[in-house]
């Protein structure tokens, strides 16, 4: 146990800062005081995959990383809409989706607000509108602000949401 | 191989790897090819199927079978007003679920199949079928919402546990049902499709030359391996080789997509198992790669690198020295982590036989990929079918026996080594020359396959061509397919706390299932 207690001692130093890591660093502080501002606490997100191809996914879970330090800046993921302040939507809204996507809406506490993530949904990116897909998130529930990229940096999923946030919530 | 009955008329197919195209035109030689296919140590990859009917008024059946040297597409025409063909489910387990796919489709249904709907959740009619040419494009119907019935599991003290279509964490959306008698899981039944968008019927209305963008998005941890297969494809059809040093930039960007999708999975498996100084660690040095990525192709995940005839950016002069020093210091990291995980005696305790899957039963379900190496199943295409620039890297096979999650991790990080090894390779001996050739338009009404070993195991796209650089029908094939239906049984007898861990030792995908 020691043995791995130094390596694990050893390899956490290994964690150097990054050039860019800096730019996060001052997003991130920014980002903090805005959130007091605005919430006075910690905001919570749910994250809802409605037709995603999990190329978001791989940039919210990224969030969590040690350089972004979501949860330093007072930002969480949480399990359930019923603790969220915010829904973080990717996908065009496959029709598959769309009840669920709904529900969760309904379930999540006012007020609220709506990020929109990806080209997907912001306009339905490449897949579009079909009979399988309904084109983009603001077609099935209100959305305050969209990140388009396809898919996004976390660093405009981060400013996706400071933004929503400056808005006044539903 | 020879089918039971009357010889087949073969065709040749081109494809990035040997391929072969068999017209089965009797109903008896359809099965009786998927017979000797069996006999043969055939693994039934994917099954599709086309509606011809503007041609010569037929639907038919396309079933891919992988074999350790070469892939066989074997094609029935349904004779003429007919929707219901013999099913391949009785021979091999997952065409259970794609035979559900094509009946939601296309509305051709297996004889004798389970007849609930796969892709279809009441979105759209059942009495329309979003791949017949006749089904209009601007179709769109509200949702009506239908209970799925799932198997029921009777007995004292069962009780079920709903999970989904919305999970807890970030990850995509599928329908878990859980019998379980305290905490034990007696069975479990998964339901997906959440995430279908029509991704077969979109390929449609691209033209040839804009595909790969579609494959890209099939499932976009895989999109590089997907878009090099729907390139593969188009590439094979119209007789283009692409040049050594797109080829190399190809299986680097692939390996490194490998790597990336590897080390997010070492540090959410340690993580699911309350080891989240895993996840820390491994999801830095992610970070840190994806960030290379960035620098040096100009996106961090760079969904749309592989273009038909190269690739979109070339490495400027300095990259590569840049991505040595990269992988030589993830490298150094890997080993040192690896030793850690190794050697934590509580992390390995939740590791080994949890979610076991024997060599025999996941045979005898077709296992794909990075699962099926875990359980004794050695195949990797880069190995045993190496297409340009494989053919000339030896890639090593990462195989355990154990098939439990342990083994699973540790088939991980041998092949994050191995790509680390075979990045090197590529930057070493990265040829000089040009970046891309012109692709012209594929004649019309042919079939051109790629077929690419991405991190998950071997995916598949099956390109029909139409007039004027058009697509027919494209038809795209996640290893997800074969592996989801391991799950339910890697899960039996554990307990439910467990099941996270044990998910995301197979981490599959949601959306290259659904299309």
């Amino acid at each position: 146990m020691l043995d791995v207690l130094q390596r694990i001692r050893r390899t956490g130093i290994v964690s150097e800062p990054l050039p860019s890591a800096e730019v996060v660093e001052r997003e991130r502080e920014q980002l903090q005081a805005s959130l007091l501002a605005v919430l006075g606490r910690a905001l919570c997100i749910r994250h809802v995959d409605a037709g995603s191809c999990n190329g978001c996914e791989l940039e919210i879970q990224a969030l969590n990383n040690p350089y972004y330090n979501l949860e330093g800046a007072g930002i969480r993921f949480v399990a359930s809409p019923r603790h969220a302040d915010v829904l973080l939507v990717t996908g065009p809204v496959s029709v598959n989706m769309e009840e669920a996507l709904l529900r969760t809406y309904g379930a999540t506490p006012d007020p609220k607000l709506v990020v929109a993530v990806g080209d997907c949904g912001t306009c339905g990116g490449i897949f579009g509108e079909s009979y399988a897909s309904r084109g983009s998130v603001s077609k099935v529930i209100p959305v305050d602000i969209t990140v388009p990229g396809c898919p996004p940096s976390p660093l405009a999923i981060l400013k996706g949401i400071l933004g929503a946030t400056s808005r006044p919530a539903r | 191989m020879s089918p039971s009955t009357s010889p087949v008329k073969a065709l040749s197919l081109p494809a990035n790897v040997r391929a072969r195209r068999l017209l089965a035109p009797e109903q008896d030689q359809w099965t009786g090819m998927a017979e000797s296919m069996k006999a043969g140590g055939a693994w039934l990859l994917a099954l599709w199927a086309t509606d011809d009917r503007d041609r010569d008024r037929r639907f038919r059946l396309h079933a891919a079978y992988l074999l350790p040297s070469e892939l066989v597409v074997v094609e029935h025409a349904l004779p003429e007003g007919t929707i219901t063909y013999p099913g391949l489910d009785a021979l091999f387990p997952v065409a259970d679920r794609l035979q559900r796919g094509v009946a939601d489709l296309l509305g051709l249904r297996a004889e004798g199949g389970d007849e609930r709907g796969w892709l279809r959740h009441g979105g759209w009619p059942e009495a329309f079928f979003p791949l017949r040419r006749d089904s209009p494009a601007t179709a769109r119907f509200p949702v009506v919402s239908v209970a799925y019935p799932f198997i029921a599991v009777a007995g004292d003290g069962v009780h079920e546990i709903p999970v989904g279509p919305v999970h807890a964490g970030t990850i995509e959306p599928g329908n878990f049902r859980f019998s379980v008698v305290g905490e034990k899981v007696l069975r479990l039944e998964e339901r997906l499709g959440y995430t279908h968008k029509g991704v077969a019927r979109r390929f449609e209305q691209l033209a040839q030359r804009e595909g790969q963008r579609l494959a890209a998005r099939v499932s976009g941890d895989s999109a590089v391996a997907f878009s090099w297969a729907y390139c593969a494809a188009l590439e094979g059809l119209t007789g283009i080789t692409v040049p050594d040093r797109a080829s190399a930039l190809r299986a680097l960007v692939l390996e490194r997509e490998r790597i990336a999708n590897h080390l997010g999975d070492l540090g959410a498996l340690g993580n699911d198992a309350g080891f989240a100084f895993g996840l820390t660690h491994f999801s830095r040095l992610k970070e840190d790669l994806l960030r290379a990525n960035e620098q040096v192709l100009g996106a961090r995940y760079p969904f749309d690198f592989v273009v038909p005839g190269g690739v979109a950016r070339d490495l400027s002069g300095e990259a590569p020295r840049a991505l040595r020093v990269q992988v030589d210091t993830l490298e150094h990291a890997v080993v040192e982590l690896r030793r850690i995980y190794d050697e934590h005696s509580g992390l390995q305790d939740r590791f080994r036989e949890a979610g076991r899957l024997d060599h025999e039963l996941a045979s005898t379900l077709g296992a794909l990929g990075l699962p099926a190496r875990a359980s004794g199943i050695g195949r990797d295409l880069r190995v045993d079918q190496p297409w340009p620039p494989y053919d000339r890297l030896a890639t090593r096979l990462a195989t355990r026996t154990e098939g439990d999650v342990a083994a699973r991790v540790q088939i991980r990080f041998d092949e994050v080594l191995e790509s680390i090894r075979l990045c090197r390779l590529l930057l070493d001996r990265l040829a000089e020359g040009r970046i891309t050739v012109e692709v012209p338009d594929a004649e019309p009404d042919r079939l051109g396959l790629g077929l690419i070993e991405g991190w998950r195991g071997p995916v598949l796209v099956a390109l029909h061509t139409g007039p004027g650089g058009t697509i027919r029908r494209c038809h795209s094939h996640d290893p997800s397919w074969q592996n989801w239906p391991l799950l339910e049984f890697a899960i039996l007898g554990n307990i439910v706390p467990d099941f996270p861990l044990i998910n995301k030792s197979f981490n599959l995908s949601y959306s290259g299932q659904d299309g």
